[in-house]
């Protein structure tokens, strides 16, 4: 939130379904996977939230958030599936534990431009469906778009490099 | 010893904690040396910042583990918010001036002061048995809470945990946290702290 408020965003905790009415986009954080599933069907967001993304609100999945949107889920608890806005394939905690977390240069849009990227339990995509590949790391997709949907593997909010919730609020504003 | 046993194990953190009886009670252990992260506890915030002086990554106030009373964590968190408070409008020289009062390091007073909390994730621990008390912390501004017995010494722990972890994502909503509230079974009994030897409270191992 502080990250999108220094880009110049107004932001909003959703907690509740009622936190969702007249957002212009929305964002998934990090956190885990299972846990904010959870706790989210058990406030009856997780329905209200999908709703709202297959309408075309705008998101943006970071590492776990990452991983509630993709369409399949590896490596998760017994009957884990995302909320299938993004036709991605993603395996949970692919990096491995605390102690294989990492910091590495990006690629971007497979122009040249670099970024920080802070890796934490991270996922890896694993098929990349219909979606256009924004970030690599090594070669391997990190990073992906498909419309107002962008999704991210690691956590830009911890870079203190805005140029991606930038972007994202650019998306939101097209 | 057991540290580098845990990390080489490939455990995601350790908790230096106090629970566990020290094997060295003058020193701390040399966090930096280590790369899975540490949560240390504290009492206070001189205490958390020579934690993390240390090299601890996380902190959490300590409480009175194993009681089920939950006053030494509001007590501990407070002194930690109180200390940070005082920090407010100090100049450089009576920043050191601190730092020398509380026994910590000046730069990371300095941390305090500017972004007016501790620099680390901060958890409270120690007493937590209701989701009232996890609301309750995490009203006095902690990052979340580390539940133990007041838990698994209740009727019904599934259900109390499912409950304290709602009320931690919803503490300022007090409907809400009636209707988590309900129903649980019985809880862990508090045990009052004044009743127990000084000499056996745990909050005390550890500086």
């Amino acid at each position: 939130m502080r990250a999108f408020e220094a880009a110049g965003a107004r932001t909003r905790l959703v907690r509740l379904k009622e936190d969702l009415e007249d957002l212009e986009g929305l964002v998934i954080p990090g956190g885990e996977s299972t846990t904010m599933t959870m706790l989210m069907e058990r406030m009856g967001l997780y329905d209200a939230v999908a709703d709202a993304l297959h309408s075309g609100l705008p998101a943006l999945g970071t590492c776990a958030g990452m991983i509630l949107l993709a369409e399949r889920v590896s490596d998760g608890i017994d009957g884990q599936q995302g909320l299938g806005v993004l036709d991605i394939a993603v395996r949970r905690n692919a990096y491995g534990r605390q102690l294989e977390s990492f910091e590495a240069e990006l690629e971007l849009n497979g122009d040249g431009a670099s970024f920080p990227g802070v890796f934490i339990r991270a996922p890896i995509v694993e098929d990349v469906g219909s979606t256009e590949v924004i970030a690599r790391h090594d070669g391997r997709p990190v990073g992906v778009r498909k419309g107002r949907t962008m999704a991210l593997a690691f956590h830009p909010e911890l870079s203190g490099d805005l140029r991606l919730h930038r972007e994202f609020l650019r998306l939101v504003r097209s | 010893m057991e540290a580098q046993i845990l990390e080489a194990l490939g455990i995601d953190y350790i908790d230096e904690s106090e629970v566990l009886t020290p094997a060295d009670e003058e020193n701390h252990i040399d966090k930096h040396q280590f790369k899975v992260p540490f949560v240390c506890g504290c009492r206070d915030l001189g205490e958390a910042l020579r934690r993390i002086a240390e090299g601890a990554a996380m902190i959490r106030t300590k409480g009175e583990a194993g009681t089920g009373n939950v006053v030494e964590a509001v007590r501990h968190m407070r002194a930690v918010n109180s200390g940070i408070r005082k920090l407010s409008g100090m100049n450089h020289a009576e920043l050191v001036h601190e730092a020398k009062n509380l026994g910590a390091p000046v730069d990371l007073l300095a941390d305090c002061q500017q972004v007016g909390r501790l620099p680390v994730v901060n958890f409270a621990a120690g007493g937590i048995a209701t989701p009232a008390d996890a609301a309750l912390l995490m009203q006095l501004g902690v990052d979340g809470v580390f539940v133990g017995s007041g838990i698994f010494k209740s009727g019904d722990p599934l259900k109390r945990a499912k409950a304290i972890v709602a009320a931690t994502t919803y503490f300022d909503r007090p409907d809400i946290l009636a209707e988590v509230s309900e129903d649980l079974g019985e809880p862990m009994v508090g045990i009052e702290i004044p009743t127990l030897p000084k000499e056996e409270l745990l909050a005390q191992r550890g500086w």
